[in-house]
């Protein structure tokens, strides 16, 4: 009875105090809507098929080393706070790898440039996954078992020491990356929409379609998604669960190894801590829409790279990091499961 | 007294080797009064340099205790701890400087500084509790990445709202501490006499008051721990689902340990702000949060005089050891001859500047070769060490024995 009566309580102070404040959110999330769209229509459509592209294009490579961080934490569930710095030593690497493979400036917009940058692409790439893979050996599996908190610090540890890696490597300052793309672009409706664009929205959709299409047809995949479910189980089956773990780590950092070379190519600068806002904002990608599903991860980093892309565009850049964080926020108070959403189960 | 002097006996006859927390008071609270005298006598009366930097090492001790609550008692992972910093210094920097008068509301405000300590502390642990309340309900690294996002939206937004902050340039020239009566007399250099309002601004007094408000911090803990509350913490920590079960209101109680947390940290932010008589936004950033972060891990997760040791030792490292590296460096290479490393060429900064860059790398090293290594930490308490040996080691799964027979 007493018991009964203190829920009650709880439902008629708790409820409209909680929907006081999902209202709250509500109208203020569509106060910048509001906002934005009067911006949108007061400058035009062509500006706004700039800031269009843009975003797309910035929410691909946002996508690509999502899906590290979702594959990662829907196998072991660990925040893996060092893919982000990861995805940045992908550019670091492939800065270097580019003299060796003949490319320079030089050569830039000529169709010779093809060949070396795929060698490039896909040595930095098997580089990435080995670094990876030898992180997760040497610093999460001893803890796989531990509580949870270890392996995160770890996780955390981790990208300190990447970030320290490329600090001593190239210093504080900004690493130039030579710009081989072709600068010229299509004219639609008044915007350009360069090659650049272009190439960047390819590669990153070839990368998810191989990806999507090796999660659901190979053996490993099938074994992945599996330990996803239940490792012991999955380990009973017969399958290797440290080498599907492993395997995981790899093909996250070949996507985030990926993901960087298109940032350096993209955007031909690279500092030794981009990967931390840059790794936060794809995680906040990640989670928006649900980790742990390869989908979501694609979506939550096209929609992250469209608002960052309109709120650098329309509003005050200085906030657009605010808003970010904000959108991580209140998505993880109201919505944990994310967009596409796959339950977690707590464990 | 007599209970204090038994006590005193106690520890000295307790063995050191199965409980070190005794011993570890003992010379921690003998450390805090020789630290000056020894200072000033090897420094010959010039060390107040240094006493000042045990007095910041102490607002760093404070950050590393309340962080103790929220992660070592309450197993909640804090990765914003910054922000509640932020805010203590910052609200510390509105309601005692001329600064307000620039602001909108056009009228300053001077409240005293003991009274500030207080509202700094619960301006961070209100903070605390709005952002506890909705999230605390979230598995726990998911909450880890709400901290992480707060801590990163705080400092920019005292950044970015610059018709209230000022900006970049922060908010300089805060009130200095005062006392509303002091008596002056030969040991401060002056004549015998009652000073009104006398103002702080001897090193050596904010050590003694650093000293004073950890010694009372470490009391408040303790108590907390050995209480009802500081039980129910560790239940949640341990198994949150049987801890419910028992009739812990889990989000309450993880909520509180949050608040308090966050309440240390803005009595801390507060210290600082006025010590530095500064405030700005580049003060507060996730490197300070993984550094306080560090220094519970390092001292022993659950264990306040490990944390204790644990700050002090990060601190020494961070603000005397590393600063001091790249010159000493450099002075080697000289000494060996090796004249050719400290000259920078191409992309090589010289050796003094490729040392300075060391300290991302430092603190990576630190955190990661800690968990694997020595995961309890430095000084363990002895609960959180056997459930971490215990935790790698073996799962012990218990079977429905009901299950196959029904």
């Amino acid at each position: 009875m007493v018991g009964s009566l203190k829920q009650a309580r709880i439902a008629f102070v708790g409820a409209p105090i909680g929907r006081l404040v999902n209202l709250l959110v509500i109208l203020a999330v569509l106060y910048a809507i509001f906002i934005l769209a009067t911006k949108i229509f007061a400058q035009g459509p062509s500006y706004f098929l700039q800031i269009l592209t843009f975003g797309v294009a910035n929410g691909a490579i946002y996508a690509l080393v999502a899906l590290g961080y979702t594959m990662v934490y829907g196998i072991i569930e660990l925040i893996n706070f060092a893919h982000g710095d990861l995805f940045t030593l992908g550019g670091f690497i492939s800065v270097f790898l580019l003299p060796i493979f003949g490319l320079d400036a030089s050569k830039a917009g000529t169709p010779g440039i093809i060949l070396p940058l795929l060698a490039v692409f896909i040595v930095t790439m098997l580089i990435c996954g080995a670094i990876n893979v030898t992180i997760e050996r040497v610093a999460y599996r001893p803890l796989r078992h531990a509580p949870r908190l270890a392996p995160l610090i770890t996780a955390v540890g981790m990208s300190f020491v990447l970030e320290g890696v490329m600090f001593l490597w190239k210093g504080p300052f900004n690493v130039p990356y030579p710009n081989l793309l072709p600068t010229n672009g299509i004219v639609i409706g008044g915007a350009t929409i360069g090659v650049k664009d272009i190439f960047v929205i390819v590669v990153a959709a070839i990368l998810m379609i191989v990806l999507a299409l090796f999660v659901s047809r190979s053996t490993l995949g099938k074994a992945m998604r599996a330990t996803a479910q239940d490792q012991d189980a999955t380990e009973l089956m017969g399958i290797d669960i440290n080498r599907t773990i492993a395997a995981t780590f790899f093909i996250g950092a070949v996507l985030a190894g990926a993901g960087g070379t298109i940032f350096g190519l993209y955007y031909n600068t690279l500092v030794f801590d981009l990967g931390f806002s840059a790794g936060l904002f794809a995680f906040t990608a990640a989670v928006f829409g649900g980790i742990g599903n390869i989908q979501g991860a694609a979506l939550g980093g096209l929609l992250i790279g469209l608002i960052t892309a309109l709120w650098d565009g329309y509003m005050e850049s200085t906030w657009t990091q605010v808003i970010i964080f904000a959108i991580l926020i209140l998505v993880l108070v109201f919505r944990p499961t994310g967009l596409l959403g796959m339950r977690v189960p707590e464990k | 007294m007599r209970g204090l002097l038994s006590r005193l006996g106690s520890i000295l006859e307790s063995d050191p080797r199965k409980n070190p927390n005794a011993v570890v008071y003992l010379v921690l609270a003998v450390a805090t009064i020789a630290f000056p005298i020894g200072v000033q006598v090897a420094t010959r009366g010039s060390g107040s340099f240094l006493i000042s930097q045990a007095a910041d090492a102490g607002v760093y001790i404070l950050l590393a205790i309340g962080l103790n609550v929220v992660v070592g008692f309450a197993g909640l992972l804090d990765l914003g701890y910054a922000a509640f910093f932020a805010i203590g210094a910052y609200t510390y920097a509105f309601v005692a400087s001329d600064h307000l008068e620039f602001t909108p509301i056009h009228q300053a405000l001077h409240i005293p500084f003991w009274i500030a300590l207080l509202v700094g502390m619960f301006a961070a642990a209100g903070a605390g509790a709005i952002l506890g309340a909705p999230t605390l309900r979230l598995r726990g690294d998911y909450l880890a990445i709400v901290t992480l996002g707060f801590g990163e939206i705080v400092p920019r937004l005292f950044r970015n709202a610059s018709t209230w902050t000022s900006g970049v340039n922060g908010i300089s020239a805060l009130d200095t501490p005062a006392l509303p009566i002091w008596l002056n007399g030969p040991w401060s250099g002056d004549a015998l006499a009652i000073v009104q309002n006398f103002k702080i601004i001897d090193p050596l007094a904010y050590y003694v008051i650093m000293a004073i408000l950890v010694a009372i911090s470490v009391l408040l803990v303790n108590n907390l721990r050995r209480s009802r509350m500081g039980r129910a913490w560790m239940a949640v920590r341990e198994d949150e689902v049987a801890a419910a079960a028992m009739g812990v209101n889990t989000v309450g109680v993880k909520l509180l340990a949050f608040s308090i947390g966050a309440a240390f940290s803005g009595f801390a932010g507060t210290f600082y702000g006025a010590k530095l008589s500064l405030v700005s936004p580049e003060n507060f950033g996730f490197t300070v949060s993984i550094t306080i972060l560090i220094m519970v891990v390092l001292g022993g997760m659950g264990n306040i005089p490990g944390v204790i040791v644990g700050a002090l030792l990060i601190y020494y490292v961070i603000f005397n050891i590393l600063p001091g590296l790249p010159q000493q460096a450099s002075d080697f290479a000289n000494s060996i001859g090796a004249t050719s490393l400290n000259s920078p060429s191409g992309d090589w900064p010289g050796l003094a500047g490729e040392v300075q860059r060391l300290k991302y790398l430092i603190f990576g090293l630190i955190l990661v070769l800690t968990m694997l290594l020595r995961p309890q930490g430095l000084l363990p308490s002895r609960q959180r060490a056997e459930e971490l040996q215990k935790g790698v080691h073996d799962d012990t799964t218990i079977e429905d024995v009901n299950a196959e027979t029904t």
